[in-house]
């Protein structure tokens, strides 16, 4: 098998910076894949790298010729707003509501 | 023959013809839709019934009024004699990750199950201004993560109509099966890492990856940012140009659209490929995946019977006029899933992030004592395991002290697999090819639950597709044949940056070839049973 990378703690504090929360057998079934997948990523280790190679983060370079204007920073109301925040779990008087919000009163 | 089962193209000449209307068209694809689709997707689906073993199950969600007041408009002005757009009367589906105004539009998630989009994706909005006519919204693996659509939060999920023990593949799954069985000539799938080709290939219809930027994704539930391609499905090499060609262009709402004109797709079909080269790459016949016990790497050639559709599809194109490029390095083809482990990870955690339960879509029932438990209990309940894992892996990849070991590595080998394309394109170098041809997957369908849960050999389905996806580059499956069990088998056109036309004509000129041979006359097994 190979190495284990993602331990218990590891997988925890992921598990929190996620926002999530699992149960035991999600959390088993995860965590195993997780390490699956990086073994299969770690044969990216094996490929010789000069410097020179630079990071590709769009396939299709984006050129002048090809790439749009920006269009002019206009505020641009929507319709109808009402149907926007009709989407929302919980609304009063125009307003989302969340249930209380974790905060410090400054002294 | 029905109505339902001719192309697009066939059934816009009948429709300026007069000799049908727009109504009559929709009619015969609701009565295909009432006879092999069976119920559709739902997030409480019960117990599986005797019945849905026999069954399609495309759509998630039917819109078939919405199709008939487009049907009647159309028929309205072909009566006046008004102008009709060109792909007028004709009926599609949209995987369920587009945005449509009034629908449900729920990315195969319980996170967004109660979604109604307010505005259209560009795409749709394109077919809709177009004439065509939108059927409903169909299957898909849960945010597109996944290749067998077997991920979905609704359930039953689509069968393959060539096999219905086999899955269509994924993640455009619900898409391919519609057009595959008969539903509707036409469908608006998606292609992050083969979404769209690898479908394609097993449910026997044609499948484009445009170039990243041809198509805009506005609109588009997000995965892969970088890597995201809106695309057509057809039955037919034309229609997938019709298709293509209204759904192409710029968009000022998406500033990755590519700000190009579209050429006319229709106009060259026919050139043939006389004097063009094709290339063959020895990296395309091989697989090389982690071995799950061992963890070391195994090399297989592909299965030969796919190979040998490959090989047959270079003979005939040879017999055309084109010349046939044999061994053609492309030696980085076999890290493109290692890479996009880390890439499509890191952009869908990112993308993945607004899904809170504030806005829209899903809010944990339970009670609460603040926000973080509030987001921690929606997320929890609202996605499934696809995504919890595309997150966590995201996340860990891209974290302060990992991410130069894997995220900005992944991004230096993907442009290594880019400078392998643009090698092989060079007008002035060694192969100076106009396209690659090569298998699009390593198998044929596979069995239903025969690989979902293991996330490492599902990811490996993409191998021969992926690539494209990290150059940007625009790819076409096709098929090409009929394995020993029945089961369609796909070929993949590979070109430069927006060569959509030529690799449209290359593909046009293999299906005119073989037009007659045996293999085009077999019909999947849903339609077998119905001509019984």
């Amino acid at each position: 098998m190979p190495a284990e990378t993602i331990d218990p703690a590891t997988f925890a504090h992921l598990v929190h910076l996620a926002a999530l929360e699992l149960d035991e057998a999600q959390a088993e079934y995860l965590r195993r894949e997780l390490n699956r997948q990086l073994g299969a990523i770690h044969e990216l280790e094996a490929i010789p790298l000069d410097d020179s190679v630079p990071i590709t983060s769009h396939g299709v370079p984006y050129t002048p010729e090809i790439s749009p204007p920006l269009r002019e920073d206009d505020w641009q109301p929507f319709s109808d707003a009402a149907e926007i925040l009709g989407q929302a779990p919980q609304v009063e008087e125009g307003y989302v509501v969340v249930p209380d919000i974790p905060h410090t009163t400054l002294e | 023959m029905e109505l339902c089962d001719l192309s697009a193209y066939e059934l816009s000449l009948l429709l300026r013809q007069r000799r049908v209307s727009a109504v009559e068209i929709l009619e015969s694809c609701l009565r295909r839709i009432a006879q092999v689709d069976g119920r559709p997707g739902s997030l409480e689906p019960g117990e599986p019934l005797p019945e849905d073993a026999e069954r399609v199950h495309a759509f998630i969600t039917l819109t078939a009024e919405r199709a008939r007041a487009q049907a009647e408009e159309v028929d309205r002005r072909l009566a006046a004699g008004e102008p009709v757009g060109l792909l007028a009367g004709i009926p599609f589906t949209v995987k369920d990750i587009f945005c449509v105004k009034g629908t449900p539009s729920t990315a195969g998630s319980r996170i967004l199950a109660n979604f109604v989009a307010p505005y259209t994706a560009t795409p749709v909005a394109r077919m809709e201004a177009a004439g065509a006519l939108m059927l409903g919204k169909v299957n898909l693996d849960e945010f597109t993560y996944g290749s067998s659509n077997e991920s979905s939060a609704f359930r039953p999920t689509p069968r393959n109509p060539w096999n219905l023990d086999r899955v269509p593949g994924g993640s455009s799954g619900g898409s391919t099966a519609s057009v595959a069985a008969g539903e509707a000539p036409l469908s608006l799938g998606t292609d992050t890492a083969g979404s769209i080709r690898q479908p394609a290939a097993f449910c026997g219809v044609v499948g484009i990856k445009p170039t990243y930027g041809r198509v805009s994704r506005y609109g588009l539930i997000a995965f892969g940012s970088s890597l995201d391609c809106p695309g057509p499905i057809a039955r037919n090499v034309v229609d997938a140009a019709l298709m293509l060609q209204v759904i192409a262009g710029p968009d000022p709402h998406d500033s990755t659209a590519a700000n190009l004109p579209v050429p006319d797709y229709l106009a060259t079909l026919d050139e043939g490929v006389r004097g063009l080269r094709i290339g063959l790459s020895p990296d395309y016949f091989r697989i090389t995946f982690p071995d799950a016990v061992r963890g070391e790497y195994d090399q297989q050639p592909i299965p030969g019977e796919i190979e040998a559709a490959v090989r047959r599809a270079a003979d005939i194109l040879a017999d055309l006029g084109a010349e046939i490029v044999e061994g053609v390095p492309m030696p980085n083809t076999r890290y493109g899933i290692p890479a996009y482990f880390v890439i499509s990870r890191v952009e869908a955690a990112s993308n993945l992030h607004r899904y809170d339960g504030v806005k829209y879509g899903y809010r944990t029932p339970q009670p609460v004592q603040d926000l973080h438990e509030m987001y921690r209990k929606t997320r929890n309940e609202g996605f499934g395991l696809q995504p919890k894992l595309r997150i966590l892996m995201g996340m860990y990849v891209s974290a302060a002290q990992y991410s130069a070991q894997y995220y900005q590595r992944a991004l230096r080998v993907r442009t290594l697999i880019r400078r392998d394309f643009e090698q092989a394109f060079d007008p002035q170098g060694k192969y100076r090819l106009h396209a690659l041809l090569t298998p699009t997957t390593p198998t044929t369908a596979f069995r239903m639950g025969a690989i979902y849960g293991d996330s490492v050999l599902m990811q490996y389905a993409d191998q021969l597709t992926v690539p494209a996806n990290h150059a940007g580059i625009p790819g076409i499956s096709i098929p090409a044949g009929l394995d020993g069990e029945g089961l369609p088998i796909g070929i993949q056109f590979l070109g430069p940056d927006f060569s959509e036309a030529l690799l449209l004509r290359i593909a046009r000129a293999f299906e005119r070839a073989t037009e007659e041979a045996p293999w085009r006359k077999v019909k999947p097994q849903v339609l077998q049973r119905l001509a019984a």
